[in-house]
Parts: C-alpha cells; structure tokens; sequence
C-alpha cells in the first residue's frame, strides 16, 4: 500500500473509486419513495399509476440509464422518422456541423491572422473589431444567420464559424507576431524569400500557437453545437436532448450528456496529437 | 563636396570593407536625444579577422546589424566590395548571439535551409554533401540528425558557425558567438575558428566583451568608447605572430602589453567623447570623417625588452 501512489494503475483505481462512490449516491438519491398521497381511484385509473401516487417524477436511477445507454450502444443508427432517430444519427449530424463550421473558419481565421500577424498596422487596424466581437455570444447570431440565410442548417453552421473562428484567429495573430526575431534575420540574412520565409520559418514556428487556437475553437464549436440545435430543432444531439425534454425522458437526457462528454473529449484528443505533431522544444 | 568623396572613395578603394561616418540615432530629428555612436569610420582589409570591444550599449550590435543589413544608419555607409551595403545578403555571413538555430530543424537541415538560399539549382543531393561537409568541419558530423534542443550549447553554436561559413560567404560577422558557452567550451570552439578561419581565408568582424578573446582571434582589435555618442576610439593593432594558439599565446613578449592596454583603456579611458558645442559645420564633418588612431603597444613592449638590461645598468650605476 506504500507504494500505491507510484503504481502505474493508481490513477486509474482511484478514477474507478470515485465512479462507483458517485454511483452509489445516485443510486441512493433515487431510490424508490413511499407513496405518500393517495388520490381518487378513477383519476389514478385515468392517469397512471405514478402520477395518481402524487409523486414527483423520480430521477432515473443508474440501472435505468444503464439501460437506455446501452440501448443506444447496441442500436445507435436506427431511423424511425423525424423524432426518432438513433443517438448515433444525432451524434453525426453534429459532429458534420462541426467540422464544416469548424473547418470553413480554419480556412478564413488561419490565412487572415497570418496577415494580421505580420502586418502590424493591419493588426491595429482589426483589433477593435475582433475585441468587440469576439465576446459575442455566438447564439447572437443566430436570429441574424436565420433571417439571411433562410436556412436553419446552414445557420447552425453559421454559429459555429462565427464562434470558431476568434480563438484561431487571434491565437494565429499573436503566433505569427511573436516568431523569434532571430529566425526571422536568419531568414534575411540567408535571403530566402518571402514565400519561403513564411512556410518554411513563420508557420513552423507559429504552429503550436494556431494548434491551440484551434483546440479553443473546438472545444468551443463542440459546446456552442448543443445550444445552436435546441434552437434549430430538426436534427443533431442538441436536438435530441431538446426532443427527450419534451418526453420527459431524463434517462436519455443524462445518456446524451454523456456520449456528448465524450465526443468533446475525442476531438480534444485528436487536436492534441496534431499539436504534438508540429510541436518544438528549444 | 563630390570631387572630395569621390578622391576619398579612389584613395580607400583598396579597403574590402568600407565604414564611413556612420551614426545611429533613435530619434534623429531631436537634437536633444544624442546619438548611440557617431563618427564610426573604419576600414577591413580582406582576410582580416577584426574583433570590436566596448562596454553594453555602445551600440556595437548595432554596427554588426548595419554591416549584416539587418540596421539602417541614420548616416553613413558601408561598401563592401565596392558595392554599398543596403540590405542583408548571402555575401555576409551571420553567426547570432544566441545561435538563432530554427529548432524545428535538425542540425543539418538548419545547415541546408542557408545552402539551398545560396544555391538554389544544386540538387537534394549536393545540398546535403554541401551542407555535411560543414557540419564535418566543425565535428557535428555524427550530431546532423539532431534537432538543437538534443545538442549542449557549444554544439548548437557550432551549428550556428556551420550555417554561416556553409553559404561561403565574403565576411563573417560573428555577434559575441561564445558569449553564453562555459569557458571550456569557448576555448574549444575559439580555436577550432581560428583553424577554420586559416583555412580559408575567411574575413571577419566579431564583437566580443572578452579581451584574451579578442587577443587570441583578432588581427585588429576596435574599441569603443562609452555610449551615448560612442566613437572607435582606437584601433589595436596586434602584432604578435598569426599562427598563435590558446596554448602558447601568454608566452608570446607583446602579449601582457597588448592585453594590459585593451584593459586599460576598458576600464579607464572608455569614458564618451567629449562634446564640440562650438565646432563650425566643416569642422563637424572632418570630425564625423576623422579615422580612429591606430596604436601598437605589442611594438613598443617589444622595444622595452630590448632597452631593459640597459636600463638597469643605469639605475644600478645610479644606486
């Protein structure tokens, strides 16, 4: 037991721990009440035999989730009509939206804030801009992007660009600003060209900076998606948490919480093995 | 006016390099704000190795900057060449303070980054025997494939001196390269220079703070007065033989008397030049021209050992 902290498991174990503590007290606060009120025969008759208790609607317990959960697991791509759809239909039409908000904005915030970043008049010139809409709940947009757009869809994707697009901007900026001035005199010194200067100096060394911003944006783009779709409706796990709301299935609701947890996490993943990729050590 | 520059230009031509009259300024138009350097006038012959002393903030970087093209002087020029120095080029050769290697880079690849500049239709191939031919000469061979944060400082400084002797270029310029390395490690690297410079003719202009440095390297050594309004104050000459060593160099008669004046004038006489309020336009401009003096004292200790057994007949007689 000395050495438990030096064991490779440890951290491991002790998650395990934790996760089970948690559960029990879920488990504990749901358990079961007493049915405390009794109503009329023929209203209980009318409207179920939990409603007519006087009961409040209980919290699923762990086993009921774990059921649901593993409903989703065994059968996430099913199609069952415009509410009915499998979490994993939900999950890829936000992660769909994601990635072309997400990407559209790479395409426009990465090139602009390298000019941004070599040019200091261009970077005073646009900074009141960014400052002032960079704070900008990008839900703000939304009704913007609706009433233009006439598209929910690509309004959605809308919001994502707009929100996106901040954190790799000014992260590629202050990168791109802040490239050590040696490397650059080398690069004159040696009188390679701009061209050359700016892909083979200026972005390897900003490159951790705008692998940041993009983590940021991400994370970002992956939370805005869920509060764009409950806007939006129609379709993704925003959606789908809005729908089970509606039905009063907090089951499904703690599921998709959880499988939109995890998704978060993966996408975080994927952009931190690209940053370790382009990373440096001096 | 132009006859007189031109004369001066045809009388100088022989010089390689060419400094005259050279000021910075950081606020030129307010005459309250003194200049960092002025009057900075002073030739390089080609094959020199010419080291500049002078306390923090002289402005000697500066001057390096000016003569790599990385700094514009508020007046004067450079001509190297006979052509005027009015950006960086390739036929000047930079080593950094702070070895400046891309750390994204292997050793060998910062190496080629310069030789694929300098060559661009040279194939992959000839790039890389280019670039390991460097790398060889100064015993970084084996480390090539290292990225600098794998390499101790001395070697990432190599590297660096790789790099800038790789492009071939027509003169060197070396700010304080040795500056951050332990004294092993500088003396080292001190004379494997010296041997690379021998080998091939190499002209050079290195700023140092380390007089033994500058004594053992330096054909010519420059020192600058206090700043602002620093000058070249003096131009040493070092007149002990060339093929000196690290080793031996102490033994050498000239030496003590060299390095006791470098140190003298560093800790005594560096003080800034007095200011000329009074002084007419044309007197101005003599002063902004006038070439700093050159001195010898390797000479006169020379000349001392000589006269000193009879010296001391004559005090002993006197006693």
């Amino acid at each position: 037991m000395k050495d438990f902290k030096k064991q490779k498991w440890a951290p491991w174990a002790l998650s395990g721990l934790i996760l089970v503590v948690l559960i029990a007290i879920w488990t504990i606060a749901t358990l079961p009440e007493e049915a405390a009120v009794n109503v009329d025969a023929e209203y209980a008759a009318l409207v179920g035999q939990a409603a007519s208790t006087g009961s409040k609607t209980p919290l699923p317990t762990p086993g009921d989730v774990g059921e649901k959960l593993w409903g989703h697991v065994s059968d996430p791509f099913y199609d069952r009509g415009t509410n009915d759809k499998g979490i994993g239909i939900q999950l890829g039409y936000s992660i769909f939206r994601v990635l072309v908000g997400f990407g559209l904005a790479a395409l426009v915030a990465i090139p602009l804030g390298f000019l941004i970043g070599m040019s200091p008049l261009l970077y005073k010139a646009l900074d009141p801009f960014i400052q002032i809409l960079k704070p900008v709940s990008p839900l703000a947009w939304m009704p913007l992007a609706l009433y233009t757009i006439k598209d929910s869809d690509i309004s959605a994707i809308f919001v994502i660009f707009i929100c996106s697009i901040w954190p790799m901007l000014v992260n590629t900026a202050f990168g791109v600003a802040g490239v050590r001035r040696d490397w650059l005199n080398v690069a004159k010194t040696l009188e390679v060209s701009a061209l050359r200067t700016a892909f083979q100096v200026i972005l390897p060394a900003a490159a951790p900076t705008i692998m940041t911003g993009m983590r940021i944006s991400v994370g970002i783009a992956w939370l805005v998606i869920v509060a764009a779709e409950m806007l939006v409706g129609g379709t993704g796990i925003g959606y789908f948490v809005w729908n089970e709301w509606n039905n009063l299935s907090i089951a499904n609701i703690i599921s998709a919480i959880l499988f939109i947890g995890l998704i978060g996490m993966l996408l975080d993943t994927l952009l931190a093995r690209l940053a370790r990729f382009v990373s440096y050590k001096e | 006016m132009t006859t007189s520059n031109n004369s001066v230009a045809a009388e100088k031509a022989v010089a390689f390099l060419q400094v005259e009259g050279l000021v910075k300024s950081y606020a030129p138009q307010d005459a309250s704000v003194a200049p960092v350097f002025e009057a900075v006038n002073f030739d390089i012959q080609k094959g020199e190795f010419v080291c500049i002393i002078g306390h923090s903030g002289c402005g000697k970087s500066t001057i390096l900057n000016i003569l790599a093209g990385l700094d514009e002087a508020t007046k004067g020029y450079v001509i190297m060449n006979g052509k005027e120095v009015v950006g960086p080029s390739l036929d000047r050769g930079v080593v950094f303070q702070s070895h400046a290697l891309m750390p994204w880079m292997s050793a060998l690849k910062n190496v080629e980054f310069g030789v694929r500049s300098r060559w661009p239709d040279k194939t992959p191939e000839q790039i890389h025997a280019h670039a390991m031919k460097y790398l060889d000469m100064v015993g970084l061979g084996k480390a090539a494939h290292k990225k600098p944060h794998e390499l101790s400082g001395g070697m990432k400084q190599r590297v660096g001196i790789a790099r800038a002797f790789a492009i071939e270029p027509q003169m060197l310029l070396l700010d304080e390269p040795f500056g951050a390395l332990d004294a092993l490690t500088r003396g080292t690297i001190q004379d494997e220079l010296l041997q690379i410079v021998k080998a091939t003719g190499q002209t050079v202009f290195m700023i140092t703070h380390d007089v033994d440095e500058a004594i053992l390297l330096a054909d010519k050594v420059m020192l600058m007065s206090h700043g602002p309004r620093a000058r070249i104050a003096e131009i040493v000459e070092n007149t002990m033989p060339r093929e000196r060593t690290r080793s031996t160099v102490h033994h050498d008669p000239q030496y003590y008397a060299i390095r006791n004046h470098l140190v003298d004038f560093l800790v005594h006489r560096a003080a800034p030049a007095p200011e000329h309020p009074n002084t007419s336009a044309s007197q101005a401009n003599a002063e902004q021209h006038k070439q700093p003096t050159v001195v010898r004292p390797g000479l006169k200790a020379l000349a001392n050992t000589e006269t000193t057994p009879s010296l001391n007949l004559l005090q002993r007689s006197a006693t």
